[in-house]
C-alpha cells in the first residue's frame, strides 16, 4: 500500500531558508535507507508557496490567486510517496527521518478498492467502449 | 478497561510486526555471519521478537528497535553457547565475535551491507529446492511469518513449515559457505536469486479477484526484495532488468481486470489507470540496465518489451517492430518455443499476417506447444486475417479444447463459428 507524507511548511520555509549542509546530508542519507529498503518511490521538497500559485472554483468561474499564501501551517514544504507494508510500518519509517522541529502528515493513497462500488458502472461504461473502440481498430 | 487495553496490546503488535517487517532481514542477516547457522540465527532472531512482544506493549517502542533486538538476540546467543558447552576457546571467539558485531551495529548500522547479500544468496542457495527457496526467503528476507507465506501459496502451513526446517538443515549439513559468490559462479548464483524473487512476483500477479489479499502482496514484497537487492548489487544489470520489469508488469494492475475480475487484454486496457509513478520508475531501472550491459540479458530485454508498451499513450502507438526485435533477442538468449510464438505476434502486428504465418506453422511440430491453447489460438487468427476461414475454424476449434478457462473456450468457439460462417459465404 502506498502512503503520501506530507511535511508542514512553516516559517522558516516559508521564507525561503534553506536547510544547511548537515540537514541536507542527514536527509539524504534517511532517503537512501527508504531507497535500499524498497520502500521510497518518490519524494520531493517544494519551494515557498511566493512561487506557487492557487486556483479556485466556482460556479461564477475559475479564479487564479497568486502566492505567498498566509496561513503557513497548511501548506506544505515536501513529500514522499512510500509503498509499504501497513500504516504503521510507514509510521516507524518516519520516525526515522532527520526532524527536529516539525509536523509531517501521513495519508494513505487511496486504490481502486477505497472507491467501491461507486465507480463501477461509470468504469464498466469507459472499459466496454474501450474494448469496443480497440475492436473496431482491429478489423 | 479492559477493552482498551487489548487495543494498546493490538497496535503494540502492529507496530512490532512493521519494526519486524524493516529490521527482520537485517538483523538475521548479522547475527547468521556471528553464529554460522540460518537455522539458529532465525531462533535467536525469533526469542527478540517474542521479547519484543513480551515488552513493547508496556514499555513502549525503543528509539532504535533494531539495535534493541540485536542486543537480546546476542544474549539469547551467548545463552544458547553456554548452554551448549561449547568448548572454551571456541566460547570465546564466539563472545569476542559477539563483541565486534555489537559495536558495528551499533557505530553503524549499515556498514556491513554484504550481510544481507550474503544472506539472499544463502537463501536462494540451488542446493536447495525451488520451493524452499521461495518459502526461506519470504521468511528470512521479506519478514513474512510461516502463516503468511502459506496462504500465500495457498498451501497448508505445515507444508511450509516443513520446506522451512528442511531447507535450514540442508544448509546446515551441506556446509554452505555464508558468502557472496564471486567470478563465474556468481551470474549462476545471481540466476537463481532472480527466479525466485520472479518467481514470488507472478504468483502474486497470477493472484485472481477476491483471493486472499496476501497473494496479490506477493507482487509488492517481490518488488521491494528487488529493489534491495539492486541497491546491494548496483553494478548487476539484470538485478535492474528484473526489477524494471516487475514495475512495468505491476505498474498496470489497476488496468488488467474487470471489476468482476475478468481479465482484460494488454491492447484493451484503459492506459490512464497504469500507475505512472511505476512506469517511470521501471523506465529508469531498465535505463540503468541498459547502460550497465552492452548484451541484455533476459529480464532486461522483457522489460524492454514492457517499456514499448508502457511507452505507448495508446495501443496504436506501439512500436512493434522494435517489440518483434526485441522479442527475436530474446529467443537468441533463452530459446523457447513460447518466445517465439510471441515473436509471431509481434511480427504479425508489425508486418501483417503473411509475414508471421511461417513462423507460428514453423512451430506446429514444437512438442512442448501441442497442448498449448495460444498456439492455434494465434494461428486461427492469423489465417482468418488473410482470408483461410476454413483452416482458422479448425484452429480455434482445437484451441478451444484445449483451453482450460471456461471464458475463453466460449470465445473461441464464437471465433470458430465466425470463421465457418464466412468460409461458406465466398
Amino acid at each position: 500500500m502506498k502512503f503520501m507524507v506530507l511535511v508542514k511548511a512553516d516559517e522558516a520555509t516559508e521564507s525561503g531558508v534553506m536547510p544547511t549542509e548537515q540537514e541536507l546530508a542527514e536527509m539524504g542519507k534517511f532517503n537512501e535507507e527508504l531507497v535500499k529498503a524498497g520502500v521510497m518511490l518518490t519524494g520531493e521538497g517544494l519551494l515557498p508557496s511566493s512561487k506557487g500559485v492557487r486556483l479556485r472554483y466556482s460556479d461564477e468561474g475559475t479564479t487564479v490567486i497568486d502566492g505567498p499564501f498566509a496561513e503557513s501551517k497548511e501548506l506544505i514544504a515536501g513529500f514522499w510517496i512510500l509503498e509499504v507494508s501497513s500504516r504503521e510500518e510507514v509510521v516507524e519509517w518516519m520516525k526515522r527521518a532527520p526532524f527536529r522541529d516539525t509536523t509531517i502528515e501521513i495519508r494513505q493513497v487511496a486504490s481502486e478498492e477505497d472507491f467501491g462500488d461507486a465507480l463501477r458502472p461509470e468504469l464498466r461504461e469507459q472499459e466496454a467502449r474501450l474494448r469496443e473502440q480497440s475492436a473496431q481498430r482491429a478489423r | 478497561m479492559v477493552c482498551s487495553v487489548t487495543v494498546t496490546v493490538t497496535e503494540a503488535h502492529r507496530t512490532i510486526d512493521a519494526v519486524w517487517r524493516i529490521e527482520s532481514a537485517k538483523l538475521i542477516a548479522a547475527l547468521v555471519r556471528v553464529v554460522r547457522d540460518v537455522g539458529l540465527a532465525e531462533e535467536l532472531a525469533q526469542d527478540a521478537l517474542v521479547a519484543a512482544l513480551e515488552q513493547w506493549p508496556s514499555s513502549g517502542v525503543p528509539s532504535n528497535p533494531g539495535a534493541w533486538l540485536m542486543t537480546i538476540a546476542k544474549r539469547r546467543a551467548i545463552d544458547h553457547f553456554r548452554h551448549q558447552k561449547m568448548a572454551q576457546r571456541k566460547h570465546e571467539e564466539v563472545a569476542l565475535d559477539l563483541d565486534t558485531t555489537q559495536e558495528a551495529i551499533e557505530v553503524e548500522p549499515d556498514e556491513v551491507p554484504d550481510d544481507l547479500l550474503r544472506l539472499i544468496f544463502t537463501a536462494c542457495h540451488p542446493v536447495l529446492p525451488t520451493q524452499s527457496r521461495v518459502a526461506l526467503t519470504l521468511r528470512l528476507l521479506g519478514g513474512l511469518s510461516t502463516e503468511e507465506v502459506a496462504r500465500a501459496f495457498l498451501v497448508p502451513e505445515a507444508t511450509v513449515a516443513q520446506r522451512i526446517v528442511r531447507a535450514k538443515r540442508t544448509l546446515a549439513t551441506t556446509k554452505v559457505p555464508y558468502e557472496v559468490p564471486v567470478g563465474d559462479e556468481l551470474s549462476d548464483r545471481l540466476g537463481s536469486v532472480l527466479e525466485v524473487v520472479y518467481l514470488i512476483f507472478n504468483e502474486g500477479y497470477s493472484a485472481t479477484a477476491g483471493e486472499d489479499w496476501m497473494r496479490p502482496a506477493l507482487c509488492a514484497d517481490a518488488i521491494r526484495l528487488g529493489r534491495i537487492l539492486a541497491g546491494l548489487a548496483p553494478r548487476e544489470p539484470e538485478v535492474f532488468g528484473l526489477v524494471a520489469l516487475m514495475e512495468l508488469q505491476a505498474s498496470r494492475a489497476r488496468a488488467r481486470v474487470t471489476p468482476e475480475g475478468e481479465p482484460i487484454r494488454l491492447m484493451d486496457q484503459n492506459r490512464a489507470k497504469w500507475d505512472r509513478l511505476l512506469i517511470g520508475h521501471g523506465l529508469a531501472a531498465l535505463a540503468r540496465a541498459e547502460e550497465l550491459s552492452a548484451e541484455p540479458g533476459p529480464y532486461t530485454l522483457q522489460a524492454a518489451i514492457a517499456a514499448c508498451h508502457a511507452r505507448a499513450g495508446a495501443p496504436e502507438d506501439t512500436d512493434w517492430p522494435r517489440i518483434a526485435a526485441l522479442y527475436g533477442e530474446l529467443a537468441r538468449v533463452t530459446p523457447s518455443p513460447v518466445v517465439e510464438l510471441n515473436r509471431a505476434v509481434a511480427v504479425s502486428m508489425a508486418a501483417g499476417p503473411e509475414a508471421a504465418l511461417p513462423l507460428v506453422d514453423a512451430l506446429g511440430a514444437e512438442p512442448a506447444l501441442s497442448r498449448y491453447h495460444l498456439l492455434p489460438t494465434v494461428r486461427g487468427d492469423l489465417l482468418a486475417r488473410v482470408g483461410r476461414f476454413a483452416e482458422a475454424e479448425t484452429e480455434f476449434t482445437r484451441a478451444a479444447e484445449l483451453t482450460r478457462n471456461e471464458r475463453e473456450r466460449a470465445v473461441l468457439h464464437a471465433k470458430a463459428a465466425e470463421a465457418a460462417a464466412r468460409a461458406s459465404t465466398p
